[in-house]
């Protein structure tokens, strides 16, 4: 049931990061034939393996952290147990349906009204088949509470309609807003007359991706300041809400190797822009983030230094202005 | 009593017939007059939702927005689920409650008539306050069905008036549930005791019970936010000391029971109608009765199975998942239970066990979705996406909805005295049952592959299964209208039912042993039973 992932294990050693975004949005939308995906639908949990770390586009992705392949792996066995189940029982049905028909002269045996001995079967059996599945679940509920030793934090604020970033530990005084990148911006607009196929990575864009090193336990502590928002990575396995007054935690460590673009949304209806806050996680090597961590304090001593610039905006922003990707400076 | 009510009708010969013109129904005291409003009020509210259905699915057919404004479109997922959940499900089944209940206890009418007026008469002020909402300054509600503050107290005029709507809805089911204890509990016709009651009545008693405890927790809830929004109080108010977090505790102490108050009527209809068209007894009717009691009970406990993903407590997140798992038990036995009915039987396929049928098959993937959801740790992954959506649509088109009209499909010649168009209503049955499917189960997909729910626009590689979802929901929406006339059709006049009107199958219960239609005055001199 688990996906291998032999195509991307060096995705990232031989391209320039701005040309090879990945994430759940690299799938770009290639339309296979409504035949083909249901017939992919159908072996779902046997295909997989051309997928990238990323859903195939009708069920959960693996994922790149610990937490994500555990919950792929619980969500494949609680939904076979489910397929088991359901051929049982349809099977049954479906028997009844062709068997006993009036039309074929089928006699009802209307003694047949109660059978205490079979309603205990059918009462134990599904106990124990919930407790096969409750264990390992309480089991990973643990893992995904225990956000102790994590090596980075970062202050995650919701607003409508972006995220904050604040970054502690390593990365202390780092600080900036992620919005929905322009380009997406304009073609969702009501009759922008921009077809979104056209524009990379439509809705899953924003200026300022959140940047974390791979291979590092990072805990994201969730507020908001307005209404509730709910911060979501599905290849992370990461989502918790965001909520005024109250600070949330989850934690994820993305496997080494699996440095890249992670996307998602904001998952909890926001206002009127929920559909247009995505979040974007750009996974580094630890060399890589510390370097981009210098990079941004020394932006921000330049910003802090003039003081005509703009002190509104961010100093994270003015390090990424430019056509220039700063991940290409950084990158190899 | 139901003695004395009888004797008392037999001098009263006026009452015989009904009152002429708008006076019947504005004053109606009739169960079945009063059944019969309820009924076409909840058709009416479910086309009304059901358009807004149609301009949600019309947005999302493909990606960018073509339609509508983001802001409306939060208004029709709003307002969608509100028209449904209080305008069209719950009143269909009270209309039923008032139609059947009386005929299937052997009672001459319900216990309380007045107040039976009052409390349909309460629901068209109610929607239409909530339906003006969609004219005022700032538009109808967009805060999602779960109204959660803050973002709900960031809304226009709306709070008000869709608050006062709230509280009015409320008051008309705790009304109507209030008759249809005391109806139950007392006039039962000599002989019928609990045990030999109906199933139907049983589902309904229980589900009453349900209305009283949980409806005004929901007005509790929705008046802390009107004090809050209007009177600067701050239960929910973070700035002031309050806690977001408390509204979706209490909102969902009520949400949930409210889950089941929306289908444990309808485990009755389809405890009804099996073993009527399997010609066989009920399997295991008292397992039934404490299987309906136990998911009741249970339903008080797994409120927290909806705010995993808000930060809630270690041993809390385990008490919940093991709570919302158990339902899982009597809901299998259950499944098991009608699947034994029909085991051995002589089944016929009429309309009413068609959609029995399709429910039996359907109802039972929402709850395979619904075992998957309580598993907290990989609900972070399901919760708020499509695939919450696929669920609970699952449970409550194919599930209550489907269940409804079975039950239209079972008495409706019983309430018109016609047969109606078995053509007509297996074309509506196989339409309904095709799109439904079309509709709901590529969400599953669209869930798990990572699109949220409650967003206008998406991104393109959700466009595949969107589209399809669509075309399904076109399809299913268009079928619909089918019903609708077999509806008008069999009202006015057709083949005449006789008093069993289900001649070839075993039909069972004190309904089929008054004539078709139903006398206007029916038990005025109670049964006996044996």
């Amino acid at each position: 049931m688990r996906v291998t992932r032999a195509s991307d294990t060096d995705h990232r050693t031989s391209r320039p990061r701005a040309s090879a975004p990945r994430g759940y949005a690299r799938r770009a939308y290639a339309p296979r034939g409504l035949f083909g995906a249901l017939a992919a639908a159908l072996a779902m949990g046997a295909s997989g393996t051309a997928a990238a770390n990323t859903s195939n586009g009708y069920n959960l992705p693996v994922g790149v952290t610990s937490l994500s392949e555990a919950m792929y792996g619980l969500h494949m066995e609680v939904f076979w147990i489910c397929v088991g189940i359901a051929v049982v029982v349809f099977g049954t049905m479906i028997y009844c349906l062709l068997k006993f028909r009036h039309s074929q002269g089928a006699i009802p045996d209307t003694t047949m009204v109660h059978s205490t001995k079979v309603e205990i079967i059918w009462t134990i059996v599904p106990v124990l088949i919930l407790v096969v599945m409750a264990i390992p679940a309480a089991d990973l509920i643990l893992k995904q509470e225990d956000t102790r030793n994590s090596e980075l934090s970062i202050r995650v604020t919701g607003y409508q309609w972006k995220w904050q970033y604040q970054y502690m530990n390593a990365g202390e005084g780092v600080n900036f807003f992620s919005t929905l990148k322009q380009d997406s911006n304009f073609a969702r607009q009501l009759h922008s007359g921009i077809e979104p196929s056209s524009v990379e990575n439509y809705l899953l864009d924003v200026d300022h991706p959140l940047v974390i090193p791979s291979g590092t336990k990072v805990r994201l502590l969730l507020t908001s300041m307005d209404v509730i928002h709910a911060w979501w990575v599905p290849d992370f396995g990461a989502k918790r809400s965001a909520i005024p007054g109250f600070v949330n935690e989850l934690w994820f460590k993305v496997d080494a190797g699996k440095e890249g673009i992670y996307r998602g949304q904001c998952a909890a209806l926001c206002g009127r822009d929920h559909g247009f806050m995505p979040v974007v996680v750009d996974v580094r090597t630890p060399d890589d983030f510390k370097k981009w961590v210098e990079e941004q304090k020394a932006a921000m001593k330049q910003a802090a230094a003039q003081p005509s610039a703009p002190d509104a905006a961010p100093a994270a922003a003015l390090a990424h202005d430019g056509a220039a990707p700063l991940a290409a400076q950084v990158q190899n | 009593m139901a003695h004395d009510i009888a004797a008392h009708d037999a001098h009263d010969d006026h009452h015989d017939e009904p009152a002429h013109g708008i006076k019947r129904w504005l004053f109606a005291t009739n169960h079945k007059d009063i059944g019969t409003m309820y009924l076409v009020f909840s058709l009416t509210m479910f086309f009304i939702g059901g358009a807004m259905a149609m301009v949600i699915r019309a947005e999302l057919f493909k990606p960018g927005l073509q339609l509508v404004d983001p802001g409306f479109f939060n208004q029709m997922t709003t307002m969608h689920a509100l028209v449904m959940i209080f305008g069209a499900v719950m009143p269909s089944f009270v209309g039923l409650a008032n139609w059947m209940i009386p005929l299937q206890v052997g009672a001459p009418d319900m216990a309380l008539p007045r107040m039976n007026n009052f409390s349909f008469w309460i629901l068209p002020f109610a929607f239409t306050i909530l339906l003006s909402t969609l004219f005022v300054p700032g538009g109808a509600p967009a805060g999602g069905w779960t109204m959660y503050p803050p973002l709900f107290l960031q809304g226009g005029n709306y709070v008000a008036l869709a608050i006062f709507a709230v509280h009015l809805m409320g008051a008309s089911s705790i009304m109507g549930a209030i008759n249809v204890i005391v109806t139950i509990m007392n006039m039962r016709a000599p002989g019928m005791n609990l045990l030999k009651m109906p199933l139907f009545c049983w589902s309904w008693l229980i589900t009453a019970y349900l209305l009283i405890a949980v409806m005004p927790v929901l007005a509790g809830a929705v008046t802390m936010l009107l004090t809050d929004h209007y009177f600067g109080t701050s239960f929910f108010n973070a700035a002031g000391g309050g806690d977001p977090l408390m509204f979706e505790h209490v909102f969902w102490f009520f949400g949930h029971p409210e889950v089941y108050i929306m289908i444990l009527p309808a485990f009755g209809i389809i405890s009804e109608i099996l073993p009527t068209f399997s010609r066989k007894p009920l399997f295991g009717a008292t397992s039934m009765i404490y299987a309906i009691a136990s998911i009741a009970f249970l339903s008080f406990i797994v409120w927290g199975h909806h705010m995993f993903a808000d930060g809630m407590p270690l041993a809390a997140q385990v008490f919940f998942m093991m709570s919302t798992m158990l339902i899982a038990v009597p809901t299998g036995v259950k499944v098991f239970n009608w699947t034994a009915t029909m085991w051995k039987g002589s089944l016929s396929f009429e309309p009413p066990m068609l959609f029995a049928i399709s429910f039996l098959f359907l109802f039972t993937i929402g709850g395979f979705s619904g075992v998957m959801l309580a598993i907290v740790p990989v609900d972070f992954q399901y919760n708020q996406t499509y695939f919450v959506v696929a669920h609970f649509h699952y449970v409550l088109v194919p599930g209550a909805i489907f269940a409804i009209m079975a039950a239209v499909y079972y008495w409706l010649p019983k309430w018109t005295g016609n047969m109606y168009s078995m053509g007509l209503a297996k074309t509506h049955f196989w339409l309904s049952t095709i799109f439904v499917n079309v509709l709901f189960f590529p969400q599953h997909f669209l869930g798990l592959a990572g699109m949220p729910r409650r967003i206008p626009d998406y991104a393109v590689q959700f466009s595949d299964w969107n589209m399809v979802s669509s075309i399904g929901g076109f399809g299913f929406g268009l079928s619909q209208i089918l019903f609708v006339i077999v509806i008008i059709q069999c009202a006015r006049g057709g083949k005449k039912a006789s008093a069993e009107v289900w001649d070839g199958a075993t039909p069972t219960g004190l309904e089929w042993t008054i004539p078709s239609p139903a006398p206007y005055h029916s038990f005025q001199v109670a049964p006996e039973i044996k």
